[in-house]
């Protein structure tokens, strides 16, 4: 074997409480796509930053071209070669895409030379770019090329991508496959952070895989299974969600022409959105970040008010009704943030279960509240939904994101909702509790109850949804029976390539 | 009532004087708040420089030495707000409003004694040729070295902010701290000198006051200067020419008022001397209609988790 | 080097702490200010602190402490909130010289009338008048969106000109040979908020201020108003969420305060002041923003935190005439206190770790 662009050798990292990372070695080679799997709090993001120079490993070494290598801050990393595109990008709204990529810069050139170097990149590796625009107006998957391209400048030797993928669709998929085909031909090195099976099977040449913040396996994705690999990511089998038969029933919730305004400098607003969801059905809605999903929770929650006929819930009009008396007639809702607007991080999860459970829950009393009530509704569902927390007393933040999903969803779903709204209802959740939480609303829906559940995650969808439709911004898309739809469909609903193109060789 | 006793040319000239130490002071605070803080202190850091100023240019005879004095004194005082609000991560309102009550409560202990003394005059600046034209000449060609070193820090802070990299990576930790930090700039020192800055600013602005504008010292002299200069920053929509439009505004305002006051016009002084408060609420509330242009991550406090 | 490391919930044991380890440090860094200043730092820490409480002149110095801790009491509490809301209203010292020039003007206007009625409405209407002042910002930041922190400010020296010209135009005392000032309230038995119980202090500004201390107290443990009002200052996104109404929460903390702040400057005018003046307000409403802090904007805390601060007054009025403390040297105090509070705050939501420096 020739040697390796990076040897990790023994590091370990951590943190109180938790060792991130415990003993891991692994060779990155020049020109491969090296794979590194593990689910939610395996250690991955801990790992990349040590490698990026923002976190010192406790124990360990690393070498690069057989030097030794150890980044005391991203600038010495980035002098070396290494590149980095976020999961949560580190870019500035407010700034023009030229000042984004010249921050990610250790030498950027005058800003004229940088813009023009942009849109040179940009188009050869088919991800055009108008470096005077502000990021803040660009889509998701713009966004992404924003980081790729202040990665691309500075010529790196290893490019990391933390879950580059979940912002795109299909078809954006496919051209950023090429793009990166075409930086290991040239020798350059990616680790490419996933949980997303079937694409690193066809993307990766080798994996390494993390469980707890140790290495527990390597192999070559082409020639291994995705569910061996997902048996190695997870360490043990659990139920797959079943689903028991039902049939959809009347129309319980239904959205005339809502339009709703851009509520922030860089908000999308809702445009023309009509569906009909029916009892005993769950309504998927897919789309790339950043495409009116958040603000689509937030209509029918009531946070945001529309036309008093936008929505309608059992044939009343409710677009001007407040989120309390939405509650009250069955309308329940779980946004995608846990901590800070599904729940309040710094109470404790009795005050928590008051959040929303007050009028349903029958919590207050003309305004007195009826605090060992809240505090018997907290622990029934810490037993019914296996929340793992020492008690009701704790504060939301200190509850892993899993067990506190699970507590979110499931104040939502022992309030009985007629309909039930939900927004990444496992997001940033490990496999147990995720497969935990898609039984919940499989069962809510099987039980009379409509479930309109929105998510970034398309096998997650089509696992759980009767129908589907994607948002693309702000718009949505015709509605179609989830199992028959090929991963192409759902693309273009989505929006295809958003403008993208295939990389093309500077010939 | 004789309005013809109000000499416009007059008027213009200390309009300019008037308006410089809000104009340092809200200048200090543009480059804090770019930074991504809120420093509500300005108030305390303007007043202990206006002590600090004022008794060393007494002691020393030097008014130079003076403001050089009133710049560390506001400093002083902003590094205190820098260590509570950057390193001890405390609530940056709660931390603004203390350094205000503290700096008031140590500008009276210092100038214990100070009452009633004239400071060593500062010197007004001839300019060949220049200071002699006609009304531009007493308007803008003959004051002191702090005008122009004021009107000079504008340009200075525009360039900066706009064309250069440190006032890239300025505007960066102010819109999003996170991927200021993700990407390998040091968050906390950087803010931590946009507060000194800031300090010093206000500091000079002080000084002006007790060295040039009354030139006295009295406790409690800045009279909500310090709260004015932060309404400029809103009002200048955080960019460095707006806020030289926004000081001669009030500067205007401030000295019509007194204008007004001394030709005997028959509104009484009281309502006068609020007309300058009244104002700056009119004008938050006509610029509070559009809030896009604040920096994304201002008033938070930033801890990086790892 | 010291690493900060996140509780992962605030710590109860330092919520009670700090703030008494604020005041241990206060003193300690107060005691070397007065040493610097040439004075004994033991006997002036002593004058302070002790000698109101327990030294010769106790007896006459214990209600004193009742009558300023009162309106530092009544305002803080309505500061509180707001504070725990998020809603900044720094501008009570306007809000109650609004009060008291309300209730003032009222009972002025029944002068030289006898009546069991005078007083209530005065009171009334000073809670009008401090309420519609703290409601101006309320409405502006609620319609506009304009800043409250500035406007409620911008509006303390509008109502110190307003003082001005009241006190030396519509409420001079006709009877006051050309002085500035309104006739004494004192001197008006109707409008007199007199001790209630000769010789402890107590007049009806400080069972107000105990009425809200309870009101408070009940309002942020048993009632769905202080639930709402903690879960805005906390998670304002959350509120929203859970259906509060964010533009009507912030009416109603600043309407309330304004009213707390108008009744402490209608109970003080009326009674310890007796006569509006050009120098009626003495910063009571700033200091009350001290006593909110230290108080941990918990009701009981402000009730302890407000004598306290009521002692600084007392304590450091006694230094300046014992041992020629300047009155500034007190001010500056107070906001040294403040200042620790927040510095050692850092040590209810961290932990403080040792490191040594990393061997990579």
């Amino acid at each position: 074997m020739t040697e390796p662009l990076l040897r990790l050798s023994g590091l370990t990292k951590a943190y109180p409480g938790v060792v991130a990372n415990d003993d891991v070695s692994f060779d990155i080679q020049a020109g491969e796509v090296h794979a590194l799997l593990g689910e939610n709090g395996a250690g991955k993001s801990t790992l990349v930053k040590m490698i990026y120079g923002l976190v010192a490993p406790d124990r360990g070494f690393m070498q690069m071209h057989g030097e030794a290598f150890s980044p005391k801050e991203p600038r010495e990393a980035r002098t070396a070669g290494v590149a980095m595109v976020f999961q949560h990008f580190s870019l500035f709204e407010a700034l023009s895409v030229a000042e984004n990529v010249a921050l990610g810069m250790e030498t950027p050139p005058p800003m004229r030379q940088l813009s023009e170097r942009i849109r040179d990149v940009s188009n050869s590796y088919g991800l055009p770019l108008d470096p005077s625009r502000t990021v803040g107006d660009l889509s998701a998957g713009e966004r992404q090329r924003v980081e790729i391209i202040r990665c691309l400048l500075q010529d790196p030797r290893l490019l990391i991508m933390d879950e580059p993928t979940s912002v795109l669709t299909p078809q954006e998929v496919e051209i950023l496959f090429e793009t990166l085909r075409k930086l290991t031909s040239e020798g350059v090195a990616i680790l490419y952070i996933s949980h997303k099976l079937e694409e690193i099977r066809r993307l990766c040449d080798q994996a390494t895989i993390l469980r707890h913040g140790r290495k527990v396996g390597t192999c070559v994705p082409s020639e291994t299974s995705a569910r061996d690999m997902a048996e190695m990511m997870v360490g043990n089998s659990f139920a797959t969600p079943a689903r028991a038969d039902h049939r959809a029933g009347d129309v319980i919730l239904e959205l005339r022409n809502l339009s709703v305004p851009a509520t922030s400098t860089f908000g999308i607003s809702l445009k023309d959105i009509n569906l009909s969801l029916r009892v005993g059905e769950i309504l998927g809605i897919g789309g790339v970040a950043g495409n009116g999903q958040d603000e689509l929770l937030a209509a029918l929650s009531g946070e945001v008010r529309s036309a008093r006929d936008a929505i309608l819930l059992q044939d009343k009009p409710i677009g001007k009704t407040d989120p309390t008396a939405r509650r009250a007639m069955g309308l329940l809702a779980a946004p995608e943030e846990r901590l800070g607007h599904a729940a309040a991080p710094d109470m404790s999860l009795t005050e928590n279960a008051l959040l929303t459970g007050l009028t349903r829950q029958n919590l207050h009393w003309h305004g007195v509240l009826k605090w060992s009530a809240a505090r018997n509704f907290a622990e029934s569902i810490i037993v019914k939904f296996d929340v793992r927390t020492p008690s009701a007393n704790v504060a939301a933040r200190a509850l892993s994101g899993g067990n506190l999903q699970k507590f979110v969803i499931g104040r939502e779903i022992m309030q009985r909702p007629s309909v039930f709204v939900v927004n990444q209802p496992t997001w940033g959740v490990d496999a147990a509790a995720a497969a935990a939480i898609r039984q919940a609303l499989l069962d809510l829906a099987s039980n009379g109850a409509a479930v309109l559940c929105i998510s970034q995650d398309l096998d997650e969808l089509l696992e759980i949804s009767d129908r589907f439709a994607a948002l693309n911004e702000g718009r949505l898309s015709d509605i179609k029976p989830a199992s028959a739809l090929t991963v192409e469909e759902i693309g273009l609903m989505m929006g295809g390539a958003h403008g993208m193109e295939v990389a093309h060789d500077p010939a | 009532m004789d309005l013809s006793s109000i000499n416009p040319t007059l008027l213009l000239a200390s309009l300019i004087v008037a308006s410089t130490p809000i104009l340092l002071a809200a200048l200090g605070e543009l480059v804090v708040e770019r930074a991504g803080v809120l420093n509500l202190g300005v108030e305390g850091m303007m007043i202990t420089g206006a002590i600090c100023g004022f008794a060393i240019a007494v002691n020393t005879g030097s008014p130079f030495v003076g403001f050089i004095a009133a710049a560390l004194g506001g400093a002083a005082l902003a590094l205190l707000f820098a260590i509570l609000t950057q390193l001890a991560l405390a609530n940056q309102v709660a931390s603004g409003l203390a350094l205000t009550l503290f700096g008031l409560g140590l500008s009276a202990l210092l100038g214990q004694g100070y009452q009633g003394i004239k400071p060593p005059p500062t010197a007004n600046i001839k300019i060949p040729v220049l200071s002699d034209l006609p009304v531009l000449g007493p308007v803008l060609f003959s004051h002191d070295l702090m005008v122009y070193l004021a009107l000079a820090l504008v340009a200075t802070v525009w360039f900066v902010l706009n064309r250069t990299r440190a006032g890239l990576i300025l505007r960066a930790v102010g819109e999003n701290h996170g991927a200021a930090h993700a990407l390998g700039y040091k968050v906390i020192r950087i803010r931590i000198l946009a507060i000194l800055f800031g300090g010093a600013c206000a500091g000079l602005g002080g000084a002006y006051l007790s060295l040039v504008r009354v030139p006295q010292w009295t406790e409690g002299m800045t009279a909500g200067s310090g709260w004015i200069a932060l309404a400029l920053v809103v009002f200048a929509s955080w960019k460095a020419g707006r806020v030289l439009l926004g000081a001669w505004l009030f500067g205007g305002i401030s000295v019509l008022q007194l204008n007004l006051q001394a030709a005997g016009v028959a509104i009484p002084v009281e309502y006068l001397s609020m007309s300058p408060y009244l104002i700056t609420i009119l004008v938050l509330v006509i610029m509070s209609a559009d809030k896009s242009r604040a920096p994304a991550s201002l008033g938070r406090t930033f801890h990086a988790s790892d | 080097m010291i690493q900060l490391e996140k509780r992962p919930q605030p710590s109860r044991l330092w919520t009670f702490l700090t703030p008494m380890l604020a005041v241990v440090i206060t003193m300690i860094v107060g005691g070397a200010l007065f040493a610097a200043l040439g004075k004994n730092p033991v006997e002036a820490i002593r004058t302070i602190f002790w000698d109101p409480l327990f030294g010769e002149f106790a007896f006459y110095y214990r209600p004193q402490l009742l009558v300023k801790a009162a309106p530092l009491i009544l305002i803080a509490i309505g500061l509180s909130l707001g504070f725990k809301a998020g809603i900044w209203n720094i501008g009570a010292e306007g809000q109650y010289i609004m009060g008291a020039l309300a209730g003032a003007g009222v009972g002025l206007a029944f002068y030289p009338l006898e009546a069991a009625y005078i007083f209530p409405l005065m009171v009334i209407a000073g809670a009008l008048g401090g309420w519609a002042w703290g409601m101006i910002p309320g409405l502006l930041k609620t319609r506009f969106g304009t800043n409250e922190i500035l406007v409620s400010l911008m509006l303390v020296y509008v109502a110190e000109q307003l003082l001005a010209k009241m006190a030396l135009g519509l409420l001079r005392n006709p009877d006051g040979r050309g002085f500035p000032g309104s006739r004494n309230l004192q001197q008006y038995p109707s409008a007199h908020n007199a001790e209630i119980i000769a010789g402890t202090g107590i007049h009806w500004g400080v069972v107000a201020a105990l009425i809200a201390v309870i009101f408070a107290y009940i309002l942020f443990t048993r009632h769905l108003l202080g639930y709402q009002i903690r879960l805005a200052g906390q998670a304002p996104k959350a509120a929203r969420f859970a259906g509060v109404n964010p533009a009507r929460l912030t009416l109603v903390c600043l309407g309330l305060s304004g009213a707390l702040a108008g009744l402490a400057g209608m109970f003080e005018v009326s009674g310890p002041a007796g006569q509006i003046n050009i120098d009626f307000n003495v910063g009571y409403g700033f200091t009350a923003i001290i006593v909110a802090f230290l108080g941990r904007l918990h009701p009981v805390g402000i009730l302890l935190a407000g004598l306290l601060l009521a002692l600084t007054f007392i304590g450091g009025e006694n230094a300046e005439s014992n041992l020629g403390l300047p009155a500034a040297a007190i001010q500056m105090f107070q906001g040294m206190l403040l200042f620790f509070l927040l510095a050692v705050d850092v040590l209810t939501n961290f932990r403080l770790r040792w490191k040594t420096a990393e061997v990579v």
